[in-house]
């Protein structure tokens, strides 16, 4: 394990999490770079998505640091909040909100946490629909739209607090296979813009081409990280291999 | 070029049995032997009842509405102060009218209704005076409009609603230079409207705090709001109503009292409210985990999460389930009567005892059932509306 450095925007060091008696993460520590794209998998339950949870603080960790980008994680809802303004969040589920427009969606953050005025947010909110490809959706809600042109609305939404990282918890897992490449290329597009982000995913395809690292979660800890073409040709842990023979046939 | 006159399946019409008022009938009423029996037999049942109804609307001797026409809108209010409550009429037809230029769907509705009323009013053997009054009021109406569609003031539009309560109760009550009217002397419908209205207007904030307050993560507050509602439900509104009249002066310091009207809103404030915190906290509960950690991800704090996306989403749910609340309301205030107030129930039996019209009973409660249906049919009506206003169901 490096030392963290003044690069590393995230700083984790054996982190541990119960729910009840259930030990969900053991002892987990990992550095991220500024502008590193690291993809997270794994087998279901082995706590990956509760990983990048508590890198927000939706949920909490009992044991050990989270340090993102110089602010350490406590219980002070300051810090947590300033630190979810850095730190833009992608759900497996969208959760846009239904009772607001796609504009209304992606102004609420910037204008009532960032202060904005309303114009500045809406052109905020124009540019980066441009950006997710779907300007025309503007007035539209949520309910409206396919399942894709949602995930492209809600990343849009966390980009909207211009964020320094982004988090995506399973971002395509509930898309039908035609949508999930127009929001792989949206993330693509956002990887080469230089963001920092942690995906967790099991589109390799994304992994191999776009990731500068990936992690292998299994049972609340990481079995084994590295660059991706050390991952998927040469894992060292049989683990690593026994999965991805799995999820790659 | 010929295939043009050949229409395709799907321009193809429906037969002419299976739509329009034939199809229809024949669909609902008419589809088996046994339904065709039960229209008929069920046209009968109409027949008798409506017939019978008929028969003594139009038979009957309506003197005892007629002559105590006033006690059934205003109760003992002294009849030269009666212009403050139709002014706040004509104040309330202004607004309405004006919702109505401004935001139209429900406030259409409303205006429409409230129009119908005022012409029925004016059609009633009120003096002169009032029917003058009635004829300014629907006026109102078309002036509210006007000023509406002109200025466009939405915002303005909004604080003149949220003043007009405070000002119409001052108006009605005395302020200033004009003479208390103690809400003792308030009766009839005056007194069931500021009854349902107060209760409505102040229950319903209070009721969603509630349900806020048992979801809380203090424990404090969260029992305080579980004790409360659990006790209030517990409790018939017949015995809190009862305590209030009986029990508050008890607890009261000496010399301070309050006007009997007022204990009894309090009872209608309290008691509804905890049946609304119940609607709501299932309104909240109904809402997704994923809503509150998306707006908690985006750096909103928990209040501007609650305020902005949990409650808008949950309160459009409740919207059924609260206005059947409400109508209930409405409709409990007759209580009161029982506790001694002169509201429309109230009146009704003191109508009903009157010398002159002995064995009268049946007129007078017709009339205020007709005048309690009118009311929650169109709070029923509006509710609905609402609900299509804010697509209920739809997104």
């Amino acid at each position: 394990m490096a030392e963290a450095t003044d690069n590393d925007i995230i700083v984790v060091r054996d982190v541990h999490k119960w729910y009840g008696q259930f030990h969900a993460l053991r002892g987990v520590s990992m550095n991220v770079k500024r502008g590193e794209v690291v993809v997270i998998f794994g087998p279901s339950g082995s706590g990956k998505s509760t990983f990048i949870r508590t890198i927000n603080r939706l949920e909490e960790h009992q044991r050990g640091q989270i340090i993102v980008d110089g602010i350490e994680l406590t219980n002070d809802i300051r810090n947590i909040e300033a630190i979810r303004m850095e730190v833009g969040m992608v759900f497996q589920s969208f959760n846009l909100f239904p009772h607001l427009t796609v504009m209304q969606n992606i102004t609420l953050a910037p204008t009532w946490v960032r202060k904005w005025s309303r114009a500045q947010a809406e052109a905020k909110a124009m540019e980066l629909l441009k950006r997710v490809g779907i300007p025309e959706q503007a007035g539209k809600f949520p309910g409206q739209l396919s399942g894709g042109q949602q995930q492209r609305v809600a990343i849009a939404r966390a980009l909207a607090m211009q964020p320094k990282i982004m988090l995506f918890d399973e971002p395509t897992s509930a898309l039908d296979p035609e949508m999930i490449k127009e929001v792989l290329d949206v993330m693509t597009d956002l990887a080469e813009s230089g963001m920092t982000m942690l995906v967790v995913s099991h589109e390799m395809g994304f992994a191999r081409s776009v990731a500068h690292r990936l992690v292998f979660f299994d049972a609340g800890v990481i079995v084994e990280q590295g660059a991706p073409r050390d991952i998927f040709f040469n894992p060292a842990e049989e683990r690593t291999k026994k999965f991805l023979s799995q999820i790659l046939q | 070029m010929t295939t043009q006159t050949q229409p395709t399946p799907d321009t193809l019409k429906p037969p002419a049995t299976s739509v329009g008022v034939i199809g229809w009938l024949r669909k609902n009423l008419f589809s088996t032997w046994y339904n065709a029996l039960l229209t008929f037999i069920a046209l009968y049942g109409i027949y008798l009842v409506v017939g019978s109804l008929w028969n003594f609307i139009s038979t009957t001797d309506w003197s005892v509405i007629t002559a105590n026409l006033r006690l059934f809108m205003v109760g003992r209010y002294p009849a030269e102060e009666t212009w403050r409550v139709l002014a706040s009429l004509a104040l309330f037809a202004l607004l309405v009218g004006a919702s109505w230029a401004v935001w139209g769907g429900v406030a259409r509705a409303a205006a429409i209704l409230l129009a119908s009323v005022f012409f029925t009013a004016m059609v009633l053997p009120f003096g002169a005076n009032e029917r003058l009054w009635m004829a300014g009021n629907l006026a109102c109406i078309g002036i509210g409009f006007g000023i509406g569609y002109i200025t466009r003031a939405r915002r303005v539009l909004v604080w003149a609603w949220l003043a007009s309560l405070p000002l119409i109760a001052l108006l009605l009550y005395g302020v200033g230079g004009l003479p208390r009217v103690a809400t003792d002397l308030w009766g009839g419908l005056l007194l069931t409207l500021a009854l349902s209205i107060v209760g409505i207007v102040a229950s319903f904030p209070l009721g969603v705090l509630l349900a806020v307050g048992r979801q809380s993560s203090y424990p404090a507050i969260r029992w305080f709001c579980v004790a409360y509602i659990e006790l209030i439900r517990g409790v018939p509104l017949i015995t809190l109503l009862f305590m209030m009249q009986i029990m508050l002066p008890l607890f009261l310091p000496e010399g301070l009292t309050v006007e009997r009207v007022m204990r009894a809103m309090v009872a209608f404030i309290l008691f509804t409210a905890a049946y609304i915190a119940e609607v709501v906290r299932g309104g909240l509960q109904a809402i997704p985990r994923g809503q509150a950690e998306a707006a908690r991800a985006l750096g909103l704090n928990g209040i501007l999460t609650l305020l902005l996306i949990i409650l808008p989403q949950a309160l459009r749910l409740t919207i059924p389930a609260m206005m059947g609340q409400f109508i209930s309301l409405f409709k409990d205030t007759s209580l009161v009567a029982i506790v001694g107030l002169l509201d429309l129930a109230g009146i009704a039996n003191a109508a009903a005892n009157q010398p002159d019209f002995l064995g009268r009973q049946a007129e007078v409660y017709l009339f205020i059932a007709l005048i309690y249906f009118v009311f929650s049919a169109a709070m029923a009506y509006g509710s609905r509306r609402l609900e299509k206003t804010l697509g209920v169901g739809e997104r």
